[in-house]
């Protein structure tokens, strides 16, 4: 339980636990960006010998994830008169023992997963319960901005995962996964923008017209 | 049966009153005021018991024997922690459980003597007590699994003792996440903001204060003096976990824990000035929030 | 460097026609993308071009068949697109083009990629160039569309980004110089392969792709998708996404099945293939929306696809073959359909008589009801044939009589549909316009090589399924 990594991953966790609790958009919006941060961190803390490779890494996380994204985020909620509230279908209650639920799950099932490098073990249960998280929150909540949250959460679990191959997978490599992770949110934040414009609400109940 | 066993529940008994004096006059401060003295509560229970009590005709014996229980409960569960930081006057494997369950048994009997009044107000407070209590009781308890875990003994001494100071570098962020979490329960236990305003007048806002509102005299001297020593205690929980004494001699630990009694009295009351209290209906979710963040703790103390 | 091309022009002539403003010039603009684009593709079945970046890049027969699928596709739609443009002028016309060509360079990338994280960077693009064509008419149905099309894709995509990374740690114990996630030195360091890790990979790589292939339970965005969705997109959507998605789970199942781990993924592919049948077969009947319907036919053959897969044998044969098939038949139908639509301006035929107002549309249409059934002699019945048979072969009866009775009640609930363009009084008031042959001409050159495949498969192209079946560990019949 030494060290800085397993520390910034708790912290990931924790910044989980605070988008299945809070009541406030914004919070939500600020708990992501924080984890980008978080995020963006790791590299350094898994690999202070990294090189020009770990810096950029670290920088470009940082910029897209905690920076930018939320930015955008914000300003795609801007103009509406929303209502901030999260209004999630589970009860905030539900969503937070659910959380504890899935990290002790994914602390379970990493131990049938045993990582070549002993020493980077936290970051297979902390990658998990992000995505498994980042899932439930999308799937929980009517508001079309948090779908996008838990979809950034879900991306952020990925890319914690993929930080166990920052010395094999080349950097293009990485970049490419930021670019599209980027390019998506955009995308994303373009729609929520455009719904927030068509139907003055984020609720995702209106986006229920095409059935069979 | 240490002497400075003894003498640590003495002091400690004795300066309960300070702690909420303390907190009032550091939100006094942070707003801009100068406030009461830190010791007026001594005053308040000084003249409270050389007044007359009045009971009123609804009432039983459960209504006089209230009081009386919460404090001897509470004087009861202080000889199990280790006040001084070698050992509880009393130590037996187990007895965090009976720790814990005294605290609450102290709580029943206040709720008892509310709906003993027969008033539907109340009731009501007392049906908000105790939804309070079911919440912070599993924070509580996943706590204490948690420094179990940590320190592999089960008794309050064992588990607060040197095997915690051992553990701490080890485990430094579960136990950082626990002594948060206990600190959160703290709030609950002596209803503080968020969870309760021990300085609202409006009846509908108020949870802890509705049990004390029909009680007079000597009683609600009891009462008043029951909760400042369940704010100790607890509070000695939480500077216990954080501050392991017990490297320390016994004067210099039981030195320790008055200074920490009065920081966190101090934390209280910048938490107090800095929060408004909770919607009633979010207090369930703080008080979750306070429980996972115990479950985390217990889940990095199973997989470390 | 023939490679190379393959996915770099078709990008460059995104920028172009982005770039160039004048309305006039989109259509030339995907033509040339397209001619470029099949011209690379027969010079590289003529003289095979080697491999670039360190392998990362190359031509495989897998992949050279679903590049030749999707060049041809692209082909047809461009030519289609010259009278779409004219008739109708979707919003934002030069963003149109330029994804509909960024799209075709994701699809390249996806086809020459032999690195698991470069395709999956491919697959990645494609699903993003396709969401600003769903959403272009920007009204409320497009909107929900796009945004379910948007969230589901993307969630799959995700977890087929982990599904990759499982893999990149399954390869962990492999010998120093080997290439982390390099289809050849996975496929040839196969045995030392962590199973436990292999098989994470595996199951989240099946349900990540499954959901851009449109596999039930994960189908859910295809109905209102390819329902809302302009035709063109609809087709290529179709034809090309699928294939592509489809081409990587073949490479991972051929990297499975290389380690061992087969009896472990037999059933999940049978599984989800056969739920996927038969979400499909319950939702078809009674389906009067043209495109509706065409969706879930789109998940029916996807879950056939899987179902060869899962059987392997004669069945790798018949899914790589009905993966050519089905993209040349959805391609048809969704621009027969296109015409449909022009010509009425709705896609519930419900006895309207489109063989009447425009017989040239209405015969196409029919065409590709017929193939898509799986009826002979079109080219499905073949490549449907060889999994059932191959099925039967390999001891699996109970899934070969389930495949057997879905595609029946599959058969009856489009047959229902192909009455309902068949018959009907030529409804509207309006004199029927006369067929653009622009609008002709591609449906059915498509519709000529579906029944030219039902028939006669040529040399060249049974030695390219009959290699990429070989590699899948399957023979051909």
């Amino acid at each position: 339980m030494q060290g800085l990594p397993e520390l910034l991953l708790l912290l990931v966790i924790l910044t989980c636990f605070v988008v299945l609790g809070t009541t406030r958009l914004s919070a939500c919006i600020r708990a992501v960006a924080w984890q980008g941060l978080l995020l963006g961190l790791l590299p350094l803390a898994l690999y202070p010998r990294g090189g020009p490779h770990v810096w950029g890494l670290t920088a470009g996380t940082i910029l897209v994830k905690a920076i930018v994204l939320p930015r955008f985020l914000r300003w795609a909620i801007r103009e509406a008169a929303v209502r901030r509230e999260v209004e999630p279908l589970v009860g905030y209650v539900v969503s937070l023992l659910f959380g504890v639920v899935v990290v002790a799950a994914a602390f379970a099932v990493s131990r049938t997963l045993p990582l070549a490098e002993p020493a980077r073990e936290m970051l297979v249960p902390a990658s998990l319960a992000t995505v498994v998280i980042g899932l439930f929150v999308l799937t929980t909540r009517m508001k079309a901005l948090l779908q996008v949250v838990g979809y950034l959460m879900l991306e952020n679990g990925v890319y914690l995962f993929g930080l166990t191959h920052v010395e094999r997978i080349p950097f293009l490599m990485e970049a490419g996964v930021l670019l599209d992770v980027f390019v998506g949110i955009f995308i994303m934040g373009i729609v929520v923008f455009h719904i927030n414009r068509e139907f003055d609400s984020l609720d995702s109940a209106h986006l229920s017209e095409l059935t069979d | 049966m240490s002497w400075s066993g003894i003498a640590a529940v003495a002091i400690v008994l004795f300066i309960a009153p300070l702690l909420p004096g303390l907190a009032a006059k550091t939100k006094a401060r942070l707003t801009g005021r100068r406030g009461a003295p830190v010791h007026q509560l001594y005053w308040d229970l000084a003249r409270l018991w050389r007044k007359g009590a009045v009971y009123s005709r609804t009432t039983t014996w459960i209504f006089r024997f209230a009081p009386v229980v919460l404090v001897l409960t509470g004087v009861l569960a202080a000889l199990f922690l280790p006040l001084d930081g070698q050992r509880g006057v009393v130590t037996f494997s187990g007895d965090l459980v009976a720790f814990a369950y005294l605290l609450a048994l102290g709580r029943f009997f206040v709720v008892l003597a509310a709906l003993d009044t027969g008033s539907s107000f109340e009731g009501m407070g007392a049906s908000r007590e105790v939804t309070v209590a079911a919440f912070a009781e599993p924070a509580l308890f996943l706590a204490l699994v948690a420094l179990v875990l940590a320190t592999g003994r089960l008794s309050l001494t064992g588990i607060l003792g040197a095997p915690l100071a051992h553990a701490w570098p080890a485990a430094a962020p579960a136990l950082a996440m626990v002594a948060v979490s206990l600190f959160l329960v703290l709030l609950a236990e002596g209803s503080r903001v968020p969870v309760d305003d021990p300085a609202t007048h409006l009846e509908l806002t108020m949870i802890h204060e509705v049990m004390v509102l029909d009680h007079s005299g000597p009683d609600l001297a009891l009462l008043l003096y029951g909760s400042a020593l369940k704010l100790a205690l607890v509070g000695a929980l939480v500077v216990a976990v954080i501050a392991p004494r017990a490297a320390l001699p016994p004067l210099v630990g039981l030195a320790v824990l008055v200074l920490g009694l009065m920081v966190v009295a101090g934390i209280i009351g910048v938490v107090e000035s800095v929060m408004a209290r909770l919607r009633l209906d979010r207090v369930p979710q703080f008080l979750t929030a306070a429980s996972v963040l115990a479950a985390l703790g217990v889940i990095l103390m199973l997989v470390a | 460097m023939v490679l190379l091309a393959l996915v770099v022009l078709p990008a460059l002539a995104a920028v172009g026609a982005y770039a160039h403003r004048a309305p006039e010039w989109r259509a030339p603009w995907l033509g040339l993308g397209a001619a470029l684009q099949l011209g690379l593709v027969i010079f590289a079945w003529i003289s095979p071009p080697p491999p670039l970046f360190d392998g990362w890049l190359a031509l495989d027969a897998l992949g050279l068949v679903v590049l030749t699928t999707v060049s041809v596709l692209f082909a047809v739609v461009a030519s289609y697109a010259v009278g779409y443009l004219r008739r109708e002028n979707p919003r934002g016309g030069r963003a149109f083009v330029a994804c509909l060509l960024a799209f075709q360079a994701g699809a390249s990338l996806v086809a020459l990629s032999h690195h698991f994280a470069l395709l999956w960077v491919g697959l990645e693009a494609m699903t993003l160039a396709v969401a600003p064509l769903i959403f272009h008419r920007h009204d409320r149905r497009s909107l929900e569309a796009v945004w379910k099309y948007l969230v589901i894709s993307s969630v799959g995509i995700a977890l087929a980004l982990l599904g990759i990374f499982f893999l990149a740690t399954a390869q962990a114990a492999a010998p120093a110089g080997t290439r982390p996630l390099v289809l050849e030195d996975l496929v040839a360091g196969a045995r030392q392969l962590h199973p436990a890790w292999l098989r994470a990979s595996f199951v989240f790589l099946l349900i990540g792709l499954g959901t851009k292939m449109g596999l039930a339970p994960m189908h859910t965005w295809k109905p209102d998708t390819y329902g809302e969705a302009p035709c063109v997109v609809g087709g290529l959507m179709a034809g090309t996404l699928t294939s592509c998605a489809f081409l990587g789970l073949a490479r991972v199942t051929e990297v499975s099945a290389a380690a061992g781990i087969g009896p472990f993924i037999q059933p999940l592919l049978l599984g989800f293939g056969l739920l996927s049948m038969a979400v499909a077969a319950a939702f078809i009947i009674g389906q009067t929306d043209l495109r509706r319907l065409l969706a879930y036919s789109s998940v029916e053959h996807m879950g056939l696809l899987v179902v060869g897969l899962g059987v392997g044998g004669v069945g790798a044969y018949g899914a790589v073959l009905h993966m050519v098939n089905n993209a040349l038949v959805k391609g048809l139908l969704f621009l027969a359909v296109g015409n449909v639509l022009l010509n009425l301006g709705a896609t519930s035929p419900a006895r309207s008589g489109i063989l009447r107002r425009a017989p040239l549309s209405g015969v196409l249409l029919l065409v590709g009801l017929f193939a898509v059934t799986g009826s002979p002699p079109f080219g499905p019945f073949l490549s449907e044939f060889a999994i059932v048979s191959a099925a039967f072969r390999g001891g699996h009866y109970w899934i070969a009589g389930a495949v057997f009775v879905l595609l029946a009640v599959i058969f009856i609930g489009i047959g229902a549909r192909i009455l309902d363009v068949v018959h009907g009084p030529a409804s509207g008031d309006a004199p029927a316009p006369r067929e653009d042959p622009w609008l002709v001409t591609g449906p059915a050159m498509l519709a000529l090589a579906v029944l030219v495949l039902g028939v006669y498969i040529p040399r060249p192209l049974f030695e390219a399924l009959s290699n990429a079946a070989g590699a899948l560990g399957g023979w051909p019949p």
